[in-house]
């Protein structure tokens, strides 16, 4: 039986049914973000401090580039597709799917960067702070014994932790730590405090639709072009659906930049 | 690209079959409104974090507020040109109005309960 709709605009709407699908999808997905950034606002005014500059905004800027470049990259394959062109369609669909990967790429690596990331309060009341070097061989927290070493910095007052750009020139230094004189050693992951568990909880389910949508574009680079050559005007049609789910992906990602890189 | 201006693989012109409003797609011009819609991104995106790095006398509260004012005009320009709200159908519209009107509900539930929140939430 054949699917009714799948090319042809549906009369009483004007569009075909996969368009009108995706769209209440995407209104769906708006609902589900839209939480998820009311929580932001929440925490961030209920919070006695808000931490500045502890992303890295090349990283931030970067992947913005990326993905404007790879929303760019879709929407010329559909327009390949339009014109009967499947050869510009493949390119540009690849184009997309290794831009899609690059994205991830760099959210990997920002991700470790937090993981490797610690504060460590110090029994003297001081706190040190930086990426992790190197664990001694017998460094143990529990029976404290051994060091750990950070690249970083020891301050007296944790405040100094949170409001990264207002300070100027922060010398930072190879800085060894006994275990013994180790109160709390935690790593920058989400449960370190309610920026970075907002931070990895957005960035986190934005980078599984990433993810969604690279194995999409995936699939309609390779298997799923065969459709081409029995149908072109449907798979048109899939590569236009799949655009639309990428651009509102784009769309989040304008709004997740400047809230949690730049503010 | 300038292989894109010549012909399809069948040698048919570069324009093809009609958009979902009849107008036929021409992939030259495509390719100059992506370029222009990259070239708003960019600037957009620069804009933004030049607004972030304004001097502290600017409060934060002000300096987000205008980043987001860029950010939703940046939105705009991808929502409008790329996924071609800028002319879309009734159909599309009617949905995303539903979507608006709950969206902005969302947020003012929200801004209406600013200060019925438990504070000092940071650890």
């Amino acid at each position: 039986m054949e699917i009714p709709y799948t090319v042809q605009p549906r009369p009483d709407t004007g569009i075909y049914n996969a368009k009108v699908g995706i769209w209440l999808f995407l209104a769906s997905e708006v609902m589900l973000f839209g939480g998820l950034f009311s929580g932001y606002v929440l925490l961030r005014v209920g919070a006695d401090q808000w931490p500045h500059g502890w992303l890295d905004v090349r990283f931030g800027t970067l992947n913005t580039i990326i993905l404007a470049l790879s929303a760019i990259t879709t929407l010329l394959a559909w327009a390949a597709c339009k014109v009967g062109h499947f050869g510009k369609f493949k390119f540009f669909h690849a184009c997309t799917l290794l831009l899609a990967l690059s994205f991830l790429s760099v959210k990997m690596y920002e991700y470790h960067d937090k993981w490797i990331h610690y504060e460590i309060k110090l029994a003297d009341g001081t706190f040190a702070d930086g990426h992790l070097v190197e664990k001694s061989a017998d460094f143990d927290l529990a029976q404290k014994t051994g060091t750990v070493t950070l690249h970083g910095r020891i301050v007296k007052d944790e405040t100094l932790l949170y409001d990264l750009r207002s300070q100027k020139n922060i010398e930072l230094k190879e800085v060894t730590v006994n275990a013994s004189d180790i109160v709390k050693m935690e790593n920058y992951g989400p449960w370190h405090n309610t920026f970075l568990a907002i931070y990895f909880t957005l960035t986190g389910l934005h980078a599984l639709h990433i993810l969604g949508g690279s194995i999409v574009i995936g699939y309609l680079w390779g298997p799923g072009s065969k459709m081409w050559k029995k149908d072109p005007e449907r798979f048109t049609n899939r590569i236009e659906v799949s655009g639309l789910f990428w651009h509102f992906v784009d769309l989040v990602w304008i709004f997740l930049f400047p809230v949690l890189y730049l503010t | 690209m300038s292989e894109l201006k010549a012909t399809t693989q069948t040698g048919a012109p570069m324009t093809g079959g009609p958009d979902s409003h009849g107008h036929p797609v021409d992939l030259n011009n495509y390719i100059r409104t992506c370029a222009y819609v990259f070239a708003s991104v960019l600037c957009a995106t620069a804009l933004m974090i030049w607004i972030s790095f304004l001097p502290e006398h600017y409060t934060w509260a002000l300096k987000v507020g205008l980043i987001l004012v860029v950010a939703c005009g940046n939105a705009f320009v991808v929502a409008g040109f790329l996924m071609h709200l800028i002319s879309e159908k009734k159909m599309i519209y009617t949905l995303l109005a539903f979507t608006v009107f709950f969206f902005a509900g969302l947020m003012g539930l929200t801004l209406y309960a600013l200060q019925d929140f438990p504070t000092g939430t940071t650890h």
